[in-house]
């Protein structure tokens, strides 16, 4: 999922300069503040002011929040307009966090595991001996507009995804299903004088309007967890079809009025750059187990102004923590900061196809040995990350996280040297490569520090606008590159995946025949336990080649209001919003 | 006056010509695409999407069809008062390659009547708080008088809106609690008057800077006027101060304030990218600026045709007011 680490707030910056100046103002005047408030003088334009609102008929005592607890509604500050609110058609975190309020897949989110197999729309499913054929029962179920869910839904919405006008981005993760990658090819690009595949020879099947079948090419333990992505979420046909058919992107079934979902909430209203509400849906199979009334979503681009409407009691949840502020909550209000883990790796890409220095494993190694990672994250960053000494981030279960690499500047020097490059001598200057932002550049020179320091290396930072680095990155047009991942899924295929040769999100020039071999059997092994030797193994290789230098973990810092309950920390943020409850005060 | 408004209009043409196509090479020669994320889109699957938007086809088709898409083809008044200018002039400036199944017309017609609110409020404002001012400054020529509002203005003008925001924010929201922080209407709310409180502090922010700029042109066009033979006549006829002052000084001192107001207006009606983010505004300024770091192609080029037909149909319009209020400049292109 993209947007996590992007360079689309802007005036983010100078805002959030803003910020730190206002915190020093924050803490001088507050008293002045204080006694202004009880001062005669000031009262005046007070009254004034109360006596308006009175006449406007609303009491000027209640929060936003308060107001919200009584009414079971959940204020959520969501960063930036939604793209879409098709599951077949999103990519971000926004965007997730109102889909998987408004839809439900075959499989649901449990409110505290990450792997754990929650029912949703299939009350259950049965695997086959050989542990490719899954079938699942679809339970009596009904879309908001009354129609029956069924496991034709399921079929249709599947076939959507497929069809290349639609232009899922995700589609490739429904071609673990078997023919599902030749039904897209054979469509996507007709081979002149030959009938595309027919529908019939994917694996998808709906045995009748209760059972759904689905053969995968192989035996995979982790299709459900991929089931909780929001690609293999249904639609209604009868509303796609009405509404322009199976390959539109008009987006007319999304809007309000239109919009038919099958999940604990229906949408409700939808303004463009100010808020997205949706409602308790009455026709949700476990409708009288949803506690919230409704959710309201508020694309709030600057977290200066989000942090402030938290403050002002208008927000239950924020999405992000001005950086500056943290220290701030730490101290002062560390019940309202979470520093939630979050299946994310921040990291450098080294483009290794120039034929310099940087083609050489051995000088990667060193310049990785020479990060120190506990530092970085303890001292500049402050944020709760984990320092990465591997790439696949801790968590999943039954992977283990191996320590590839530690900070031994001893080592690395020796490396350096026996690269040719004694203390750094003779090593042509590169450039590390950000985009736009405060943090990355902080993290930059930071490193770029530790280089100098630890090799001799002189480094430059250059940062470009987000757009122009992408395509510098995909170009490889860089030396070294800031970068980011979260995973897909639960799992650490969702990471390793993307460094086989030729893959569209490699970026580093880097190929790996062996490490290809691996990526590609490991689906087929079968049983997890050999699946993850085999992943361990190509993670052993990337660490030992190096074409990216691992910095952290991810977490995801947000703030939270205490009125909210049953908010647990989720690897994916991916949450089961029936399960989230109000407590109202005073109670 | 006719022959001049019409030959004015008639140059709009070329102009605009020249802004949609320096406007369409620079957005696209602008690195990256709309689809470009960290999260590479497969090959095929691009292909599919520039497809839709038609963006596959060679650059000048693209060019020529958009022009074809965009240009006027009927007139209604009542459909372009609604800011419907698919229904009012046959335009279509098509859809925005981010927000999936909305068009820039949609976009444009429910965010401009935001900054159209907030942009004339805050004009109205500056000008009730920069003309007296600055007429109060003109009068009492380098006396406290003169100082204290001239002063004032140029801390205005120094103050940048993205540090008075968060302050006014801070102060009048979070402590003292007047206001709300942000927000533009009354979410659930019943009756119109509640989005009023909302709506101050934006206003105000937006509305000091032009204010004081107001006060120093105001001031600065008085005291030329001040000084010349007709107010000295006037006074010798034996009118009072406050009679000169506004019924023959400031009609000719308010010159320099109409000529600034025409892009000033036109700018601020077409929204203040920075008020709109502290004060989490749904207007056009986070569009006109987020689509051109989004390349959301579409997006950007109706946000700069809508913006450079407000600007040049301002112009025009004070113009007009200038040569009615001033009896020595003639209707003459």
């Amino acid at each position: 999922m993209d947007l996590k680490c992007n360079g689309e707030i802007t005036a983010e910056q100078a805002l959030s300069e803003t910020g730190v100046a206002l915190d020093w103002i924050r803490r001088e005047a507050f008293v002045l503040i204080q006694t202004m408030k009880c001062h005669r003088l000031f009262k005046a334009p007070l009254f004034i002011f109360s006596l308006l609102i009175l006449l406007s008929g609303c009491g000027p005592k209640e929060s936003a929040v308060e107001r919200a607890n009584r009414e079971g509604i959940l204020l959520r500050g969501n960063a930036t307009e939604p793209k879409t609110l098709d599951p077949h058609v999103a990519t971000g975190v926004p965007e997730n966090h109102i889909i998987t309020a408004l839809m439900e897949g075959l499989i649901a989110y449990h409110p505290t595991d990450n792997t754990a197999i929650e029912p949703g729309m299939a009350e259950s499913f049965e695997t086959n001996e050989a542990g490719n054929v899954y079938t699942f029962h679809i339970r009596d179920a009904k879309w908001s507009n009354g129609d029956p869910v069924t496991a034709h839904d399921f079929d249709y919405s599947y076939r959507r995804v497929l069809t290349p006008a639609l232009a899922c981005e995700y589609v490739t993760m429904l071609f673990v299903v078997k023919n599902a990658e030749k039904y897209f090819k054979s469509h996507s690009e007709p081979i002149p004088g030959e009938e595309p595949m027919a529908w019939e020879e994917v694996g998808i099947k709906a045995l009748d309007d209760k059972r759904l079948q689905i053969t995968l090419k192989a035996a995979m333990p982790y299709f459900p967890q991929m089931l909780k992505h929001y690609s293999w979420f249904p639609v209604n046909p009868r509303v796609i079809e009405e509404h322009g058919g199976i390959s539109s992107r008009n987006g007319q079934w999304m809007r309000v009025g239109n919009h038919v979902t099958n999940g604990p909430f229906r949408l409700k209203e939808w303004k463009t750059n100010q808020i997205l509400e949706v409602e308790k849906n009455p026709d949700y199979w476990d409708a009288d187990n949803v506690k919230l009334n409704g959710i309201r979503f508020f694309p709030i681009e600057s977290a200066d102004t989000e942090e402030r409407l938290f403050q002002a009691e208008q927000l239950h949840l924020t999405y992000m923590v001005p950086l500056h502020k943290l220290d701030l909550y730490k101290a002062e209000n560390p019940e309202l900061l979470r520093l939630d883990p979050y299946l994310g790796n921040y990291f450098y890409r080294v483009n290794v196809t120039q034929g310099g220095p940087l083609s050489d494993k051995r000088v990667r190694r060193a310049l990785a040995l020479s990060i120190d990672r506990e530092s970085l994250t303890n001292n500049t960053l402050k944020g709760g990350q984990t320092p990465a000494h591997n790439f696949v981030p801790p968590g999943i279960k039954g992977y283990p996280t191996n320590e590839f690499l530690s900070y031994d500047p001893q080592e690395a020097q020796r490396l350096l040297a026996e690269a040719g490059y004694p203390g750094g001598e003779g090593f042509p200057t590169f450039e590390i490569l950000y985009n736009t932002r405060d943090d990355h550049k902080t993290i930059a020179e930071t490193i770029q520090q530790m280089w100098k320091q630890t090799l001799g290396l002189n480094v430059q930072i250059i940062n470009q606008e987000w757009k122009v680095y992408l395509d510098a990155q995909s170009n490889l047009e860089y030396d070294v590159s800031r970068a980011g991942w979260i995973g897909d899924y639960v799992d650490p295929y969702t990471f390793l995946e993307m460094f086989t040769t030729g893959n569209g999100n490699n970026d580093t020039g880097w190929s790996n025949a062996r490490y290809d071999e691996i990526i590609r059997t490991a689906p087929l092994a079968g049983d997890d336990i050999k699946r993850f030797a085999m992943l361990e193994e190509a993670e052993a290789i990337l660490m030992d080649e190096l074409p990216i230098l691992p910095i952290y973990i991810y977490t995801l810092p947000y703030l939270i209001h205490p009125s909210l309950k049953n908010w647990n920390p989720k690897l994916l943020d991916n949450r089961n919003m029936k399960y989230i409850w109000l407590e109202q005060s005073g109670e | 006056m006719f022959k001049f408004i019409l030959i004015r209009l008639l140059q709009l043409i070329p102009v605009l010509l020249v802004i949609i196509t320096l406007t369409f090479a620079m957005v696209r020669s602008a690195p990256g695409g709309p689809f470009s994320s960290e999260r590479k889109i497969p090959e095929h699957i691009l292909e599919q999407l520039n497809e839709h938007y038609g963006l596959n086809d060679p650059l000048h088709v693209q060019y020529f069809n958009y022009l074809k898409k965009i240009a006027p083809k009927k007139l209604d008044i009542g459909a372009l008062l609604k800011f419907d200018l698919k229904e009012g002039l046959g335009t279509d400036l098509g859809p925005s390659t981010r927000y999936e199944g909305r068009t820039v017309n949609e976009l444009i017609a429910e965010s401009f009547p935001v900054s159209f609110v907030l942009g004339s409020f805050a004009i109205l404002l500056a000008l009730v708080i920069g003309i007296p001012a600055g007429t109060i400054a003109a009068l009492n020529k380098n006396s406290a008088m003169d100082y204290g509002p001239m002063s004032m203005a140029m801390f205005g003008i120094c103050l940048p809106s993205f540090v008075l925001g968060p302050i006014f924010a801070l102060i009048f929201g979070l402590w003292l609690d007047w206001f709300p922080v942000s927000g533009w209407r009354a979410i659930g709310g019943f009756h119109w008057t509640e989005n009023i409180p909302y709506r101050v502090l934006p206003v105000v922010t937006l509305s000091l800077y032009y204010a004081a700029g107001i006060a120093r042109l105001t001031r600065g066009g008085m005291l030329e006027v001040l000084n010349q033979d007709y107010i000295r006549t006037a006074r010798a006829k034996g009118l009072s101060t406050t009679m000169v002052t506004i019924k023959h000084a400031l009609r000719a001192g308010l010159m320099p304030v109409i000529s600034y107001l025409g892009p000033v207006m036109a700018g601020v009606l077409s929204g203040s990218f920075i008020i709109e983010m502290i004060f989490q505004i749904p207007g056009l300024g986070r569009h006109f600026i987020n689509a051109a770091l989004n390349r959301d192609y579409t997006l950007v080029l109706g946000t700069v045709l809508f913006y450079a037909v407000l600007i040049i149909m301002l112009n025009l319009l004070v113009d007009v007011i200038m040569v009615l209020l001033n009896p020595k400049l003639k209707f003459d292109s």
